[in-house]
């Protein structure tokens, strides 16, 4: 199993298990993106804490995951990026703007609760 | 004349190939005579040397008693590399000199100029000796220039090495002593800078606030450049991926005390300043920092009066 995507209350957690190829990576993103409707989830958190590496499709895939599923009405929290792939991808300029992150499980579920509380999310 | 020799069988004319053999032969014998001579007329020449390095103003750190030492040893070493071939311990001699005159501001190009002011005072008196047989005088030179030249390339390099040893010995004091990154409240880490942000202690500096961050999980950092006076182009672009690659683990950072300096710098390279959250000073920094965990620090005023608890 490379990905698991698990209902929590409102949130739905994915953690990417493996290294996942291209095409991987996009059945991933339309699973995801569809469950989202489906489940009607309010946030998505996406932890990538077993990954050594990050190729810019897949950050790019993350990049649009994130405004998809802002699209279909839930935020996005990518958590357990390493220093190793935080650098790398800002040096290989893979930045991921409208993506929020956070640096574990926990401290998404954090960021989650204020994204969707009532009262207006802090900026990023 | 390596040419010349190295032809000596071919169809040369023969009273010169003969005199060609006879030098080739009497190179070995040269060099004892060359030596004997440098060992004859040592002080002369030595106080000639000297004098020739006042008057090209070198080793003007030095006092004469020193110079004299110095150049007596020197020279005593130079005629021993002539004489043995091994150029050992002169390489040993020069490394122990060039730690004693470092310290003191003495630079590459006196001690080559005066190793070359050695070899050429001592080549002048070479062409005195043998002023009245050219032949003979080519040949002394043929046994003279080599060795005077590795001589004069032993000498320098082992002064630079020396120097390089100097630096990178005071290289790693630096990166020792750079960058640390403090916990001050919970989740919140300081991370103050103070001196020549290079492209290496940039890096440096990004990797330990990284591990930094995940190994405190912090989710705020002040990184305070109070100390650093300027920054190029390159570290201040490292800078902005810094704060870029903090906001992907989770935290988020506060600069501080930016120099009017760096701040046209970032602003000439037109970096995003949306997403650089800057704030004057350190303090300011902190109390962002701790407006945004929620902390809130307040003074008792009444703290030499009231009962404690």
């Amino acid at each position: 199993m490379l990905v698991s995507i698990l209902r929590q209350g409102d949130y739905l957690l994915a953690s990417i298990n493996a290294a996942l190829d291209d095409s991987e990576m996009r059945r991933f993103q339309e699973a995801l993106v569809e469950r989202i409707g489906d489940e009607r989830c309010r946030g998505v958190i996406i932890d990538v804490a077993a990954l050594d590496v990050l190729d810019s499709y897949a950050a790019a895939t993350l990049g649009s995951l994130a405004d998809m599923a802002r699209l279909r009405g839930a935020e996005t929290v990518v958590v357990g990026v390493s220093p190793e792939i935080a650098f790398t991808m800002v040096q290989l300029g893979m930045s991921i703007p409208h993506v929020h992150t956070a640096l574990d499980l926990e401290q998404g579920l954090q960021v989650l609760g204020r994204l969707t509380s009532p009262l207006p999310p802090p900026r990023p | 004349m390596t040419s010349t020799r190295e032809s000596g069988e071919g169809p040369l004319l023969g009273p010169q190939a003969d005199q060609d053999d006879r030098g080739w032969s009497d190179d070995k014998q040269l060099l004892p005579e060359l030596v004997a001579h440098l060992r004859e007329h040592r002080s002369q020449l030595q106080k000639e040397w000297s004098g020739r390095i006042t008057q090209a103003h070198l080793l003007t750190s030095m006092t004469p008693q020193e110079i004299h030492s110095e150049t007596t040893s020197v020279y005593d070493n130079y005629v021993e590399v002539l004489e043995t071939g091994s150029v050992e311990a002169l390489r040993h001699y020069a490394r122990d000199l060039s730690e004693r005159i470092i310290p003191r501001g003495v630079e590459t190009h006196e001690v080559v100029g005066i190793v070359l002011l050695l070899r050429d005072v001592l080549a002048r008196s070479l062409f005195q000796k043998y002023a009245d047989d050219f032949t003979l005088l080519d040949h002394v030179l043929d046994a003279y220039e080599p060795a005077a030249n590795r001589i004069a390339n032993t000498v320098a390099v082992s002064f630079v090495d020396e120097r390089e040893r100097v630096i990178r010995q005071q290289q790693d004091a630096i990166r020792e002593l750079s960058t640390p990154v403090l916990q001050v409240r919970e989740r919140l880490l300081i991370l103050p800078i103070i001196g020549v942000l290079d492209t290496e202690r940039a890096r440096q500096l990004t990797e330990q606030l990284l591990a930094g961050i995940r190994t405190h999980r912090a989710k705020v950092v002040v990184i305070d450049t109070t100390g650093v006076p300027d920054v190029d182009e390159s570290v201040a672009n490292h800078l902005v991926q810094t704060v870029d690659a903090s906001r992907l683990m989770g935290a988020s950072v506060i600069i501080t005390g930016l120099s009017s300096k760096i701040a046209q710098t970032l602003v000439t390279i037109g970096v995003d300043l949306g997403k650089m959250n800057t704030i004057g000073d350190l303090q300011g920094g902190i109390e962002e920092a701790e407006r945004q965990l929620g902390f809130q620090v307040i003074r008792r005023d009444d703290a030499a009066s009231a009962p404690s608890g």
